[in-house]
């Protein structure tokens, strides 16, 4: 195990694949000479050189489409979108090329490539550079989108995409690529559609993915100091396929949930969750499953307007209280306990 | 597994038997026989147990065929309404854990299950006959697989559902404040028989108590008024005599005082139809209006004060209610009354003449909103015109319930009636 950040482990994962299989290679705007604009393919460039670290025009279906063709005539191309924003100039070709060859064709072409691109406001970015838009591609079958969360997840699904056959979409987050995590020395690949319990607990299930999975496992530990609260936290870690089976399980244990998400709320992520909860826990809930998300706006610029839009901690903490008051679960103030 | 509670379900193999609603007053049933034992084959229609309820004695039916598995309440011992009395396996899938679980605790080991026991016909429910109450999926599923009757359990949560925390403290602390069986006569309560008063203890029998609960209810819940008026009968009587007269050659029956009275109070109703309602408690926004004009009889048999129903009295003729009236009244002596001769009633009669009272008020029988009181029919002096003659006359006493009904109305009611009355060929119209 080694300390790292989310942004080393993806950058010494990158490396190592590339050392151990010469048919990956990295494209994208900005990512050779000058690093990447989040220093992702930091000194890759320098290792491996221009044919398998390749600048790319601000032309993101152009590139795109030609990682596509690239896939299908055998390499492993890992392409950075600076921003899922841009993703939606690409989005022809991620939907209606990368995702649909595969099944259109009998079969005949795989299209084993890589997108990843970070989402996430906060960054005092505007409305159409702040915005977590992994929904689209969750939509679509035949692409599978991994969402990690830690670094060490960051790693392990980094490891399990680049060797998958399918197209995937690697969601990373501005918020989380400073953030730091034990790293394992292997190389084993996460599995791509399984979900984790990174938090075991009794009275509320609180699931989450990327950064939300992140604020998730912060609010757990501080409600259990503050509180008593025993809360469980699930990590998707996998948007699509998505891990229903983990979902369903802990609700059953806990009787109640509560969805974090960086997306806006309606149709959202959170949405399909909570459908799932109904379809596979419904007899075993004590309170309606809540749903945390992003202010139904554009993304302001003005710092307070965007932190007042983006889903806060206090924001959860008060589902939590909510659901858990709506069960008449008494919250145990610690010192209380203790007098 | 993302189904499996479905599965589950699907897999469910015992058919629940539970306490059936028979009667429209019916709160809790007494076993009086199983007529099937665990093994026995069960079709659809076998009689599966004769239910004693505040009315009558009913034979219950199975709707699904299946083997008799196990009885929960025993011959003698009561269930309210929807309480498990007795599992039916259907034959799908392997016996399933719930049906010991259920079955177990009730019959006699409550030390074993306090959650089953929570269940006892002793604790009132906590929200009114018939009102809607929200519980978590949770607790549902949890309460049918230890036999909990969710009307005994109060809401906490938002809107007052019941969530989880409710189900268990009241299966950890309701047990302990509940009586292990029925609330018979409680011995430490009312065993003490007061020499000075030389008084014993009579049992009192199940319709008995039943009329004191009902009555006593309804004269506490029910703000009665009551309006008199005085009914001439001369034509009345006359007529009744000429029908009689020709019902005797053509075999018909003989048409009493009340039946035509029936028929008159059917007619009257139908003029104040405000008057055919019910009343549907202080929550409701509603009361019911009734369109049927179903006339109770109240008749004292020897089992006790039952109250057969003539319905559509309204449209009836006199010779017909007159017949239905007799079958009905002998068969409440001999108790073969079943629950669909005495429910539905809209209005009630109740006549005292034949015992030479002059005057009474009679307590409305609920869920009906009035209740007329009918005293004899006696010879007295009349002022008519300017001259004193001896009438025949009755004394007639509307109970009415001033929450729907007001005194305006009650007393334009009784002006229908009396004009009816003494106007009587309307009644054979």
């Amino acid at each position: 195990m080694t300390m790292k950040t989310y942004r080393q482990a993806l950058r010494d994962t990158l490396r190592e694949e590339m050392l151990r299989d010469d048919s990956v290679l990295l494209m994208g705007e900005e990512i050779g000479v000058f690093e990447g604009s989040y220093k992702i393919t930091a000194g890759l460039l320098a290792e491996f050189g221009e044919k398998r670290v390749r600048d790319t025009p601000i032309a993101e279906e152009g590139f795109t489409g030609a990682a596509v063709g690239a896939a299908m005539l055998g390499l492993r191309p890992v392409v950075e979108l600076m921003t899922i924003n841009f993703s939606l100039i690409a989005i022809d070709q991620i939907v209606n090329s990368a995702a649909k060859i595969y099944g259109m064709f009998g079969g005949q072409v795989k299209v084993p490539m890589v997108i990843r691109t970070p989402g996430g406001g906060g960054q005092q970015l505007g409305a159409t550079h702040s915005q977590n838009i992994e929904l689209y591609y969750a939509f679509v079958p035949g692409l599978k989108v991994v969402a990690p969360s830690t670094p060490a997840d960051a790693k392990a699904l980094m490891l399990a995409a680049i060797r998958d056959d399918d197209p995937v979409l690697f969601l990373e987050n501005l918020a989380l690529y400073n953030t730091q995590g034990e790293v394992p020395e292997s190389n084993e690949p996460a599995v791509i559609g399984k979900a984790a319990v990174t938090r075991e607990g009794t009275d509320l299930t609180l699931i989450g993915y990327s950064r939300m999975a992140y604020v998730a496992a912060k609010v757990a530990e501080e409600l259990a100091i503050s509180d008593g609260l025993d809360i469980e936290v699930v990590d998707l870690r996998s948007l699509r396929p998505l891990d229903r089976e983990t979902i369903i399980n802990s609700v059953k244990k806990t009787n109640a949930a509560v969805v974090l998400e960086d997306d806006w709320l309606t149709y959202g992520i959170g949405a399909e969750i909570a459908a799932t909860i109904s379809d596979g826990a419904f007899d075993y809930l004590d309170a309606p499953v809540r749903r945390v998300a992003m202010a139904e706006v554009p993304m302001p610029y003005a710092k307070a307007l965007e932190t007042a839009a983006l889903p806060s901690n206090a924001d959860v903490i008060h589902a939590i209280y909510e659901t858990l008051d709506a069960m008449g679960v008494p919250r145990r103030k610690v010192g209380q306990g203790h007098d | 597994m993302p189904w499996v509670c479905l599965v589950e379900r699907l897999a469910k193999a015992m058919i629940e038997i539970t306490m059936p609603r028979l009667s429209d007053t019916m709160e809790e049933g007494e076993i009086l026989k199983w007529h099937k034992a665990p093994g026995d084959a069960v079709a659809v229609g076998d009689v599966l147990v004769e239910i004693e309820t505040d009315k009558a004695t009913m034979e219950y039916e199975a709707f699904e065929a299946g083997t008799f598995s196990s009885i929960v309440v025993n011959e003698g011992e009561v269930a309210v309404i929807g309480q498990l009395i007795a599992l039916i396996d259907d034959g799908k899938g392997g016996a399933p854990a719930a049906a010991p679980k259920v079955e177990a605790p009730v019959a006699t080991a409550p030390e074993v299950a306090p959650a089953v026991e929570a269940a006892p016909v002793a604790e009132a429910p906590v929200r009114a006959k018939g009102e809607r109450f929200f519980a978590s999926p949770i607790v549902r599923r949890l309460a049918e697989e230890q036999g909990v009757d969710l009307s005994l359990v109060n809401g906490t949560g938002p809107g007052g559902r019941i969530v989880r925390a409710d189900l268990d403290s009241f299966v950890k602390n309701g047990p302990k404040s509940l009586a292990p069986s029925r609330p018979t006569i409680q011995p430490t309560t009312f065993t003490q028989v007061d020499p000075k008063r030389g008084s014993e203890q009579l049992e009192l029998s199940k319709i008995r108590r039943i009329i004191a609960k009902r009555l006593g209810e309804s004269y506490r819940e029910i703000p009665h008024f009551f309006v008199t008026a005085i009914a001439d009968l001369e034509l009345l009587q006359v007529m009744r005599g000429d029908l009689n007269a020709t019902n005797a050659k053509s075999d018909g029956p003989k048409v009493s005082v009340n039946d035509l009275l029936v028929k008159a109070v059917a007619l009257a109703l139908r003029e104040h139809p405000m008057m055919n309602v019910s009343y549907q408690g202080d929550d409701s926004p509603t009361m019911l209006v009734n369109h049927r004009y179903n006339i109770g009889v109240a008749v004292a048999s020897k089992n006790g004060l039952v109250v057969p129903v003539i319905e559509d009295a309204d449209q009836k003729n006199v010779n017909t209610i007159s017949a239905e009236t007799k079958k009905l009244v002998t068969l409440a002596s001999t108790r073969g009354l079943s629950v669909d001769q005495m429910s539905g009633g809209t209005f009630t009669i109740s006549n005292l003449g034949m015992f030479g009272v002059e005057e009474f008020t009679a307590i409305i029988n609920p869920p009906e909103a009035a209740i007329l009181a009918v005293g004899a029919a006696i010879k007295e002096p009349v002022v008519v015109g300017d001259k004193i003659e001896i009438r025949t006359r009755t004394r007639l006493t509307l109970s009415s319930d001033h929450r729907v009904i007001d005194g305006a109305l009650a007393a334009q009611f009784l002006q229908t009636l009396t004009a009816i009355l003494e106007n009587p060929w309307r009644i054979v119209a």
